[in-house]
């Protein structure tokens, strides 16, 4: 019995390596390593979907999920980076520093790293959504829908992707409903369902009538559902979660990024970007409009997304304020990417200031 | 027919045995789960606790993961042997780290020899700082140690996103939740090129062997022992038990604050939110795996260091989901806290002969 053990494990052993080998020598191999579960039904995973893409295009991939982006991320990239892997994606922020440390010790790896701005070295990408066109149509249904004119937000961190996409929300209620306000409430989490769930009950309390969210748990919809208010599904369509409170959602949708970008590396065309989709290229995708929404405003806001999808409209149309009255994008103009890249102030009608 | 007797005095051998039982009874049932999830056993536990550790990189991996583990749990053990029960280690590290990396940005882009001790000693101080509260407040006013401590966690965590959010964040970095990176001078120094093992293996060794003097050689050693088997008579002895309470938390406190110092001026290299996968929650498994002896927290901190990277490793050949890796952690505290009962009972086989 013990020797039967000792002998089949010793099998297993010798298979598994021959096996690692001859899967290692061909294909190219992606992976993918995750802040959060794959469960999570906002970020992580839409990464994921994202991932099956590449499956499905006949790619072998891995994913590491729940990777703190403590210490640990550093040994996790580079034991990818060390099996085999062609391609990784981090897909968080904090695995900044540690990407492009790995990345400058495998030099024949590529790394692509979403919503960084470091690239300290040649075989490291980064890439991020234009989720800010997303939030022109939020705020279009947002101001049509409301009628207390109180438009609450949570919002998780103060940095420019955050700040730009309430401004770019509250422009586009603007446009349609000069009176409204948008009022904040940091989370300082991403994914945090209590910590969200109190922000949005707070927002409700205060009269707003309409809650988007920049963070990615379920729970504003659910507590909207409740209340009896409109919310936004973000990152994922989180419709069947609360179906009567979500109007439409913003889809994340890398899938089509990352397999553009794994073939570019079994095709050895792979170059360094940094790459910033929009509507137009399908990385920002809106979910079905609700049939709560007036006819009209349906089919404005399709008009609306065909428009931004074409570059006919901008996001960040002047003239616009900031919250003091400055003029900060002329008329006629709009703002530049270096503009959005680091874009710190909030525009006129968005209510209290940026935490510092 | 089984009879199950009380021992007369808890067994010596068994004491020493139990954990190695716990481990064996884990890794049986973690066999167990991967089985009925599906995954080949045996393989899954190669992945598990063999592949990890297989090369060198690996192994000082191991080491890195253990260095805080081994560091905190040897702080709690004075804590858990004098009956004090410290839960709040995580706040502790992550004040300290707080501390020490507060005096490391104000040495940012310096160069000095002197700048590395004094960002070492900072941390040690902010751990002892944060473990003085739950200290004092048990010792003068009665309070829960327990309760304060862990409660104190959460606050060290908040305090660390405001800093981090706020006043200390890079103010090149867009805003991003991170200090500016720590200039090499406030760095502990790597001991191997191409690996991340670096000089704070050296402070829990030091932690290894102070503690073992402290315990089994020292007047404190032994007031922390019979404090530890009865309040009573370590009262009735005359030993001055709020001095004692306060120094065990200050011990703790120092090596959790150490073990933050560790992280950041070592792999991470700056502050940002997540400093810590929990080491401070993790050490308690290690320390009670350890048997609060310092030797045995050498190898408890070993053994649960590797169940963090097997957990990936396995996720990322076999695609077993990584949270196993806490699972196990939680199986191998649960089988030592079960087969403590051997301590204090036996299994008497009565055959019919007799």
């Amino acid at each position: 019995m013990h020797k039967f053990f000792i002998r089949s494990f010793v099998s297993s052993l010798v298979l598994l390596f021959t096996f690692n080998v001859a899967a290692i020598a061909k294909d190219v191999k992606a992976a993918f390593v995750y802040i959060g579960p794959t469960g999570d039904h906002g970020w992580t995973y839409q990464h994921d979907v994202g991932r099956k893409a590449v499956e499905a295009a006949g790619f072998k991939t891995t994913y590491v999920e729940g990777v703190p982006e403590s210490a640990d991320a550093e040994r996790v990239l580079r034991q990818l980076a060390n099996s085999g892997h062609d391609v990784i994606f981090t897909t968080s922020f904090g695995y900044m520093n540690p990407t492009n440390k790995v990345a400058k010790e495998f030099p024949n790896v590529k790394f692509e790293h979403a919503t960084g701005y470091k690239r300290e070295h040649p075989n490291v990408s980064t890439y991020a959504a234009r989720f800010y066109e997303g939030r022109t149509i939020l705020g279009t249904i947002a101001g049509t829908m409301t009628k207390s004119n109180v438009i609450g937000y949570v919002a998780s961190f103060p940095i420019p992707e955050v700040i730009r996409g309430i401004n770019s929300f509250t422009l586009a209620a603007q446009k349609v409903n000069p009176n409204i306000k948008t009022k904040i409430v940091w989370a300082f989490t991403w994914y945090d369902p209590g910590k969200e769930a109190e922000a949005a009950k707070a927002l409700i309390d205060q009269g707003a009538d309409v809650i988007a969210q920049h963070t990615d748990s379920t729970a504003i919809v659910q507590i909207a559902e409740k209340a009896g208010v409109y919310a936004f599904g973000q990152a994922s369509d989180m419709d069947k979660f609360a179906p009567k409170a979500v109007l439409t959602s913003v889809e994340n949708n890398w899938g089509p990024y990352y397999v553009d970008r794994v073939k570019a590396v079994a095709n050895g065309t792979w170059n360094q970007k940094d790459t910033w989709h929009g509507i137009g290229d399908g990385m920002v995708v809106i979910s079905d409009l609700d049939s709560q929404m007036p006819a009209d405003l349906r089919s404005k806001v399709k008009k609306l997304q065909a428009d931004l999808a074409s570059g006919k409209v901008h996001s960040f149309t002047g003239p616009i304020y900031d919250q003091k009255g400055n003029l900060i994008v002329a008329e006629g103009k709009t703002a530049d990417d270096g503009m959005l890249a680091g874009m710190m102030t909030y525009v006129k009608g968005v209510e209290g200031d940026i935490p510092k | 027919m089984i009879k199950i007797v009380k021992r007369d005095q808890p067994s010596r051998a068994i004491f020493f045995f139990t954990p190695v039982l716990a481990i064996f009874l884990t890794l049986v049932a973690g066999g167990l789960i991967f089985f009925i999830l599906g995954f080949k056993p045996f393989e899954a536990l190669k992945f598990f606790f063999i592949i990890p550790i297989a090369d060198k990189y690996g192994f000082s991996e191991l080491l890195l993961k253990a260095t805080p583990l081994c560091l905190i749990a040897i702080g709690l053990s004075f804590c858990f042997k004098s009956n004090n029960w410290n839960i709040g280690a995580e706040g502790q590290l992550t004040f300290g780290a707080i501390v020490s990396g507060g005096v490391a940005l104000l040495f940012y882009e310096q160069e000095g020899f002197y700048i590395l001790p004094i960002v070492i000693l900072a941390g040690a101080i902010g751990g002892m700082l944060y473990a003085s509260i739950p200290a004092i407040l048990k010792t003068y006013f009665n309070t829960n140690e327990i309760l304060v401590s862990l409660m104190l966690v959460y606050v060290s965590k908040l305090i660390l996103d405001y800093l981090v959010v706020g006043p200390w964040s890079n103010p090149e970095g867009f805003n991003f939740p991170e200090t500016r990176q720590f200039s090499d001078s406030a760095k502990l120094p790597l001991l191997f090129e191409g690996l991340r093992i670096h000089a704070g293996i050296f402070l829990a060794l030091a932690a290894v062997v102070i503690s073992w003097f402290v315990f089994y050689k020292t007047y404190l050693g032994f007031q922390m022992k019979v404090s530890g088997f009865s309040l009573k008579t370590a009262k009735y002895a005359g030993y001055k038990g709020k001095k004692m309470i306060i120094l065990v938390f200050l011990i703790s406190g120092a090596c959790a604050g150490l073990a933050g110092v560790g992280e950041i001026t070592g792999p991470i290299g700056q502050l940002h939110r997540e400093i810590s996968p929990d080491y401070g929650f993790t050490a308690i498994i290690v320390a009670f795996l350890g048997r609060l002896h310092p030797v045995g927290i050498i190898f408890a901190s070993l053994v649960v260091a590797i169940t963090y990277l097997g957990a990936e490793t396995a996720q990322i050949f076999m695609q077993i989901p990584k949270y196993t890796g806490q699972v196990f952690q939680g199986m191998i505290l649960f089988f030592l806290l079960a087969s403590d009962y051997l301590l204090f009972f036996k299994i008497k086989f009565i055959g019919s002969k007799k």
